[in-house]
């Protein structure tokens, strides 16, 4: 390596040149790039595959029958893991526990099957494995590549194919046919479409506007709230400052679909000091600072079911969004934009609180049609 | 027509039998070799068990990704399999009277109930629906780490681009079929989620909640959910994965594998080792351990133990509600998304703040990683078929670009446990969740950064490698008093992965208009390209040429004259031990050096 030093010839390495004036031929580029001189090539040559180098295994058949042993104790692991399995399920009963460490308790039945079946299966893997690296041939064989891309011969071979198939259609000379033919492919999907989409569910409605609250019991009595889930009534004089109630409206269990109506008709109902209230209409639509506000959540449609009671704010454990209970339930962070419906409550002769009348607007998630 | 004329001319049609044979093979009879011999006359099959078994596939650690992903795919079809037999998909209801204690009493779905009783009651049940969910995930997980290696090594290019896509078609399936199946149970966690889907169905403009009442059969919940699931988690998802799983590894075969630079391997060959006998064995083998190790986890790590969670109730919710893993970037996408995207517009309400994250993140995700190989051929021009991988670091930009999507769906996947990070570290998740916001636009450009200048650095360091050498740490002190380290040089195979790559550089637009003054109708696809040719290859570190190396070489030698002399009085002190060059340390790099130190830094782009 006694090459004489050409300055020229050494550009920097690291270019950063703004403007280049090469072209689409990448490969003519770094020809181009940095001329070989005194018959050194532009680049360096691939020197091939490195010798072979043999394994312990391929000349010393001691150790290609220690490797043997190995393979062969591994696969007979594998069986007795799996007599093992077989043993558990039949032995182990079903409400046996066992203590691990780290585990803790747990179900024995569950881990010695779950252990013998992963040794079983395990096993069966490493002494493969092993078996391929030590005893399997390993010298590396080299399969050469053809381009993907088809003979001309056979391109041109198929085109013709498909322009004769063409042809012989007389798709082309016979428009009649070509359009009715485009006509009944476009459309014969539309009766399975139809029959799927419009036997799937009932249209929307007014289903997403209305909740139970909006109708009165049969009667006429307006509906009761009613703590969920023991379904009882709850009176002015239970709701002590700062508690909090979960609550359905009454007669919810007699409707066509329960978890429908729940879903919708969902209320929390907490007690405030009332001069905490900020909002005149939220302490006029409560009952000495006990309100009532839809859980469903504006987001997505959780249920609402945090309440932090030294900053009223009520928290959706999904996404987060806070809503401030002293300023009727507007979003004070998080990704929701609209505060929680407030339910208008009062007092029925019994002492008991009613809702006067449903939601005002629609709970739960934005739809489309909500305006 | 006339080719088949030509070929039958002059045969009858009983003379067409004429090669046909009856009898068996020679040799290597027994019962095998005569099964064999039936089914190869009545198919053929000998041929392309001859084109399979003698396939050759490289060795690399990295090429065992999609293998795992392969692997838990058999074995979620399998222990699914078992699962429907026991698993109930009705949502009636009915008073559980069953062996679990704590749920006695408690009204709950056939659905909820007999997955209760797969869990507890039947035997080994559990053992299956663990492996069951443990191997969803692994399954999740391998795709991903497939995707990433063959993304950050360019396995995408030419010809491998329709492959990609089948992979991250069957990558955004498997999150929807991995959704569905964890809403199958009906218990509380996965409800709070089903419900959280109709939510952003009912986001969608127009048809919103008509889709949401069609798939639910009227309002949440209804009771055809379940079923509707059922289906479509084991019949119709299933067809489709299976289906594209098969025309993906086809390809594979077609393509034959990528290998990774190193000596003896180029585009036109693929070396290692051959399907049968070693692939076999290793692969065979390895899909034992895959279904051994999944099984084992499974035996021992409890997972969505939903007997403790209890049925779904609509009302009901639990602190810390998330949904599975998988699924965590789009939740932490609509946990960062603010709510004054949501507007009322003409009479309709848009809700963006939840249709970005629920209906829009993973498309709008997903088509971009599926134009990038288009975008990255276009850019650099590069039509060829490519089947040596690139080493990452020999790409800055796209292992940058790579490196940011990742950064981009870890501040997601982060914001998902926005309220599980407030409680640890006693924080406000409000802050959070603001710096959460802030990271994910800063961080993708960061780590873009980042990433990319580690890339150019180990780049360098490999450069450093070819022209001076293996530092020895023998010092070796000359007669003038100048001390060296003795550089090992590297042999021609460690040179050849370090020197073989290819730098792509910039391509300048062309002129904008011809010489008669006409614009080129490309002027502005042509100044696009320029600028992204920029932005992808301004910055780089082209690869030691021979010349190079020599002057390397020649320049470790501060004194020319004084040098051979140095050299032979070390041979004498040392004989047998010296065997590499000398360098100079400090010195030996000049400042007009191709790699001079001050013109390292290349930040100016």
């Amino acid at each position: 390596m006694t090459t004489p030093s050409n300055p020229s010839d050494k550009e920097s390495s690291v270019t950063h040149d703004s403007t280049s004036e090469a072209g689409d031929d990448r490969a003519l580029v770094s020809l181009e790039h940095r001329e070989g001189s005194d018959n050194l090539p532009e680049r360096f040559q691939d020197p091939g595959l490195p010798a072979h180098i043999h394994r312990a295994g391929d000349s010393d058949e001691a150790a290609a029958r220690r490797y043997e042993r190995q393979v062969a104790a591994l696969f007979a692991i594998s069986m007795f893991a799996t007599v093992l399995f077989v043993v558990s399920y039949f032995a182990v009963g079903n409400d046996t526990v066992v203590s691990l460490p780290i585990i803790g308790r747990t179900m024995a039945l569950h881990v010695s099957l779950g252990v013998t079946l992963g040794m079983s299966l395990l096993c069966i893997g490493l002494g493969a494995i092993h078996w391929a690296k030590t005893l399997m041939p390993d010298t590396e064989v080299v399969e050469e590549r053809h381009e993907l891309r088809s003979p001309d011969e056979a391109r041109e071979g198929a085109v013709k194919i498909l322009a004769d198939g063409l042809e012989g259609s007389q798709l082309k000379r016979r428009p009649l046919i070509k359009y009715t033919l485009g006509g009944a492919l476009g459309l014969f999907a539309i009766p399975l479409g139809l029959q799927l989409v419009g036997s799937l569910g009932p249209l929307p409605h007014t289903d997403l506007e209305t909740t139970l609250w909006d109708s009165k019991l049969p009667g006429g009595k307006p509906r009761r709230l009613m703590r969920d889930p023991d379904g009882t009534a709850i009176r002015l004089s239970d709701v002590t400052l700062g508690s909090v109630f979960h609550v359905l409206p009454e007669g919810i269990d007699a409707t066509p679909d329960p978890n429908n109506e729940k879903l919708k008709a969902a209320v929390i109902l907490i007690s405030l000091q009332e001069n905490l209230i900020k909002s005149a209409r939220e302490r006029k639509w409560g009952v000495d600072g006990v309100v009532a506000y839809s859980k469903i959540c504006t987001h997505v449609g959780c249920p609402v079911g945090l309440y932090e009671q030294t900053t009223h704010h009520l928290l959706c454990p999904c996404h987060q969004s806070t809503f401030d209970l002293t300023e009727d339930c507007k979003v004070i962070f998080g990704p929701a934009k609209r505060a929680l419906p407030q339910l208008k409550i009062s007092v029925d002769d019994e002492g008991y609180l009613v809702a006067d009348h449903g939601f005002d607007q629609p709970v739960g998630p934005s739809f489309w049609e909500r305006a | 027509m006339t080719t088949l004329n030509e070929d039958t001319s002059g045969r009858s049609a009983d003379a067409l039998r004429a090669d046909d044979t009856t009898e068996a093979p020679t040799g290597n009879g027994g019962a095998i070799g005569g099964v064999a011999n039936w089914v190869d006359e009545r198919t053929g099959a000998a041929k392309g068990v001859r084109f399979l078994m003698k396939k050759v596939f490289p060795d690399h650690w990295s090429f065992m990704l999609g293998e795992i992903a392969m692997y838990s795919l058999i074995i979620v079809l399998i222990t699914g399999t078992f699962l429907t037999f026991w698993f109930v998909p009705s949502m009636s209801e009915s008073v559980y009277n069953g062996p679990y204690v704590p749920l006695r009493g408690i009204t709950m779905s056939d659905a909820f109930k007999s997955t209760v009783d797969i869990s507890l009651d039947v035997r080994g049940g559990l053992l299956i629906r663990q492996i069951h969910h443990w191997s969803a995930l692994i399954f999740i997980v391998a795709i991903m780490l497939h995707m990433f290696r063959v993304f950050f090594t360019g396995a995408f290019r030419k010809p491998r681009e329709i492959n990609w896509i089948i992979g991250l078609v069957l990558s955004m399936l498997v999150l929807v079929e991995g959704f569905i199946g964890y809403s199958l149970p009906d218990d509380v966690l996965s409800g709070t989620g089903v419900r959280a889907a109709q939510g952003f169905m009912l986001s969608i403009p127009i048809v919103g909640s008509y889709i949401a009442y069609f798939l639910f059969g009227g309002g949440f919940p209804g009771t055809a959910i379940i079923p509707r699931f059922f289906t479509i988690h084991v019949l119709l998802l299933p067809a489709i994965i299976v289906g594209l799983f098969t025309a993906h590894i086809i390809l594979v075969m077609v393509h034959k594998h990528t290998q990774y630079p190193g000596p003896g391997k180029t585009d036109k060959n693929v070396v290692g080792f051959p399907l049968m006998p070693v692939y076999t064995a290793k692969a065979g083998g390895f899909f034992f351990v895959v279904f051994g190790v999944t099984a084992l986890i499974a035996g021992l790590v409890t997972i969505d133990p939903i007997w403790m969670y209890g049925p779904y109730e609509p009302t009901m919710i639990t602190a810390g509600s998330q949904p599975d893993w998988f699924m965590g970037f789009a939740d932490g996408a609509l946990r960062l998304l603010p709510g004054f995207l949501e507007f009322t517009l003409l009479g309709h309400t848009w809700s963006f703040n939840v249709m970005l994250g629920a209906i829009l993140l993973i498309p709008i995700l997903w088509t971009l990683m599926g134009v990038y190989p288009f975008v990255e051929s276009w850019v650099t021009g590069d039509k060829r078929e490519h089947h040596v991988l690139d080493r990452p670091r020999n790409v800055p930009t796209r292992t940058g670009l790579g490196m940011a999507a990742i950064a981009f769906y870890a501040v997601l996947f982060g914001a998902a446990g926005n309220d599980i990070i407030a409680i640890k570290l006693h924080l406000s998740i409000d802050d959070i969740t603001n710096t959460l916001r802030i990271m994910l636009v800063a961080a993708p450009v960061i780590v873009f950064w980042v990433t990319k200048r580690v890339c150019l650095s180990l780049q360098r360091k490999d450069r450093d490698l070819v022209l001076h050498g293996k530092e020895t740490g023998r010092i070796v002190r000359t007669a003038e008093g100048r001390f060296f380290e003795a550089h090992e040089p590297l042999d021609e195979y460690e040179r050849w992965r370090l020197v073989s790559f290819e730098a792509h550089r910039p391509i300048a637009a062309p002129a904008e208009t011809d010489e008669n003054g006409v614009r080129s109708k490309t002027a502005s696809a042509d100044r696009t390209r320029a600028r992204l040719s920029q932005f992808f290859f301004n910055d780089r570190i082209e690869p030691v040429t021979p010349l190079e190396l020599a002057a390397a070489h020649h320049d470790g030698q501060a004194d020319e004259a004084l040098a051979p002399l140095e050299a032979a009085a070390l041979e004498d002190a040392h004989p047998g031990e010296f065997g590499g060059h000398l360098h100079g340390g400090a010195e030996e790099i000049e400042e007009h050096n191709a790699y001079a130190h001050q013109q390292g830094s290349d930040d100016d782009a």
